[in-house]
């Protein structure tokens, strides 16, 4: 646990975080704060603005205006490597993997930049083992299904071990048995790093969420449990529509 | 891949050993096979072999597609006519056509890269750069552009350039055959070097930002960096085949910098097959051994012939030579596990 976490400062903070495209705003002056060790589920229709929270967090996108704080350090203006280094990693929403590689080649990428060449191997092996990769591991990634290739990218992303994690839709493409390993997984993670999770599936944030923050029209709507959220009409309508909510 | 015992990497080394080989029995047996005509002429080739290394690395393995290696390879050759002209001994001029070829690309893609130049874009800068330089070069016929006491001497170019000579004897210039001697030599620790990058950290994650820009750069690695580095190494690669090549006839004029030989170096890669070492160099060795019978012939235009044979391989060959043998090396001798199935699953995956 770092000095920052023992004083309280939160793990991410965001103020004010706005992204225009155009006369399009996809993020709307967000506000948004989580703690150390939290796992936070993001919830919202298509086009709420998920994916570009998390763009805007990693530098993919320079937002249009706010801040973004990591341990209390700004960090809006550096780069998305700098950020990375920092330690934030993301699986992103479409697998974002190095094709042409074998899967055991892109895990060592990964690894080898915050290991040596012995101690990245001995990861590499590990990192195989624990996300069910091992028989997959000279199969060039191009050329895996959709839910191997979302295993091999959150490999990539555990290899850094960063302090926080964003998983854009973890389990897309993912079979209900794995979908079932993957929430075992993430409750793993979650014992050491701090998480946030965008996901459609209602079951699988039902399983693995304490506190979800719903997004609407690039702007927070609400956050609570979810246990609250399934009562809160609110949220209905703008999931459902108001029309079944009637 | 294990076949027969044997896995795809071993495969791979026996490759490069062989490649290797057969360099270094030319390298020795070269001048007692040739006669002099011939070793001119496989001089100019080894030359060009270094140029086409350098574009495999850069584009085949650091997937930076410049269409303008030709100016690297003029600066070096400029460099080295201008440098040795001045000196007059050519250890320095030889070194210097290296290092100014080399400081120009890393400032051109300092420019590039963390301007964020798309791979589209970075192609026609390059080209725009060696076709300025061609036109610059041929305007410097008057007596004013001279670098000391060396003319630039405009569209004529630079002749009676003194070879390379012993270092530090500027009477004991090299015969011939010490100077193919001296260019296989090049080309070897040039194709054992890339060899050596390729497979140790810096080449892995040259190929994952070719891959993947993106996901190298969330998992923290610098891709602009990076890439400037791949470039960088490039550019000083070509300067080295630019100084040998005027070696060839002591001749250099701005037709190095020309739309045509930018394009040709293209024609080799792509030809001999991008994402290895050994294609780019047999694309360019072919190409330039037609290029020499289409011009004794005297019959029809190389370029006319060079753009069927392009539109061949680009419909027919899209992989290139070296790549296709292996695909059919598997295909009819899959005991042998020459590793063409993963090549093809690789080059699907990529596409």
């Amino acid at each position: 646990m770092t000095d920052a976490a023992t004083n309280g400062v939160p793990i991410l903070e965001t103020h004010g975080l706005t992204m225009r495209f155009g006369g399009v705003v996809a993020v709307d002056n967000v506000d948004f704060t989580m703690s150390e060790g939290e796992l936070r589920c993001l919830i919202g229709p298509n086009g709420a603005g998920k994916s570009t929270f998390f763009k805007c967090l990693t530098h993919q996108y320079k937002a249009s205006a706010g801040r973004v704080r990591f341990r209390g350090a700004d960090i809006t203006g550096s780069h998305t490597y700098q950020i990375a280094r920092r330690g934030i990693g993301i699986k992103t929403q479409v697998p974002s993997v190095f094709d042409g590689l074998s899967v055991h080649e892109n895990i060592w990428v990964a690894a080898r930049r915050h290991h040596g060449r012995r101690e990245a191997n001995r990861i590499v092996e590990g990192i195989l083992e624990r996300l069910r990769l091992s028989a997959l591991a000279r199969r060039v990634v191009g050329q895996l299904a959709h839910g191997e290739r979302q295993r091999v990218e959150l490999g990539t992303v555990l290899t850094g071990e960063p302090e926080l994690i964003l998983l854009d839709e973890p389990t897309a493409g993912m079979t209900h048995e794995e979908v079932n390993q993957t929430t075992d997984l993430i409750r793993e993670i979650n014992k050491t790093t701090s998480m946030i999770v965008v996901e459609h599936d209602m079951q699988f944030i039902k399983a693995i969420a304490e506190r979800v923050t719903v997004f609407h029209q690039g702007a927070i709507l609400i956050e609570d449990t979810m246990a609250n959220l399934e009562q809160n009409q609110q949220v209905r309508d703008i999931y459902l529509g108001k029309q079944h909510a009637a | 891949m294990t076949v027969l015992g044997v896995n795809l990497r071993s495969w791979e080394a026996l490759g490069t050993i062989l490649v290797l080989v057969v360099m270094v029995v030319l390298l020795f047996a070269g001048p007692q096979i040739f006669d002099l005509f011939t070793l001119f002429k496989v001089t100019l080739f080894v030359a060009m072999a270094i140029l086409a290394l350098s574009m495999g690395f850069i584009w085949g393995y650091g997937g930076i597609l410049c269409f303008g290696q030709s100016a690297f390879y003029g600066l070096g050759a400029y460099t080295y006519a201008i440098a040795v002209g001045n000196i007059g001994e050519s250890t320095g001029p030889f070194f210097l056509a290296i290092i100014v070829p080399a400081a120009f690309a890393a400032l051109l893609g300092y420019f590039m890269f963390y301007g964020r130049l798309s791979d589209v874009y970075l192609a026609v800068v390059t080209l725009a750069v060696t076709l300025i330089l061609y036109n610059f070069m041929r305007s410097t016929a008057g007596e004013e552009y001279a670098i000391g006491a060396q003319r630039l001497m405009g569209f004529n170019g630079i002749s009676s350039i003194q070879p390379i000579n012993w270092p530090g004897d500027g009477n004991a210039m090299l015969f011939p055959d010490e100077i193919f001697h001296l260019s296989m030599g090049c080309l070897i620790l040039c194709y054992a070097g890339l060899k050596l990058l390729n497979r140790s950290y810096f080449g892995r994650v040259a190929v994952a930002i070719r891959e993947n820009e993106l996901r190298a750069e969330l998992l923290g690695y610098d891709v602009r960096l990076h890439k400037l580095q791949t470039f960088t190494i490039g550019g000083g690669m070509a300067g080295l085949a630019g100084c040998l090549g005027v070696n060839f006839n002591s001749f250099v004029n701005p037709d190095v910098f020309a739309l045509n030989f930018a394009a040709e170096i293209i024609m080799w890669t792509l030809i001999g097959g991008l994402g290895t070492l050994v294609g780019p160099v047999i694309g360019c060795i072919g190409l330039l051994m037609l290029k020499f019978e289409i011009g004794q012939q005297q019959i029809t235009n190389t370029y006319l012939i060079f753009g069927g044979i392009i539109m061949v391989f680009v419909l027919a060959v899209p992989a290139g030579l070296l790549p296709t043998a292996r695909q059919l090396a598997d295909r009819f001798l899959p005991g042998l596990g020459l590793g063409g199935a993963e090549v093809e699953s690789r080059r699907e995956a990529a596409q």
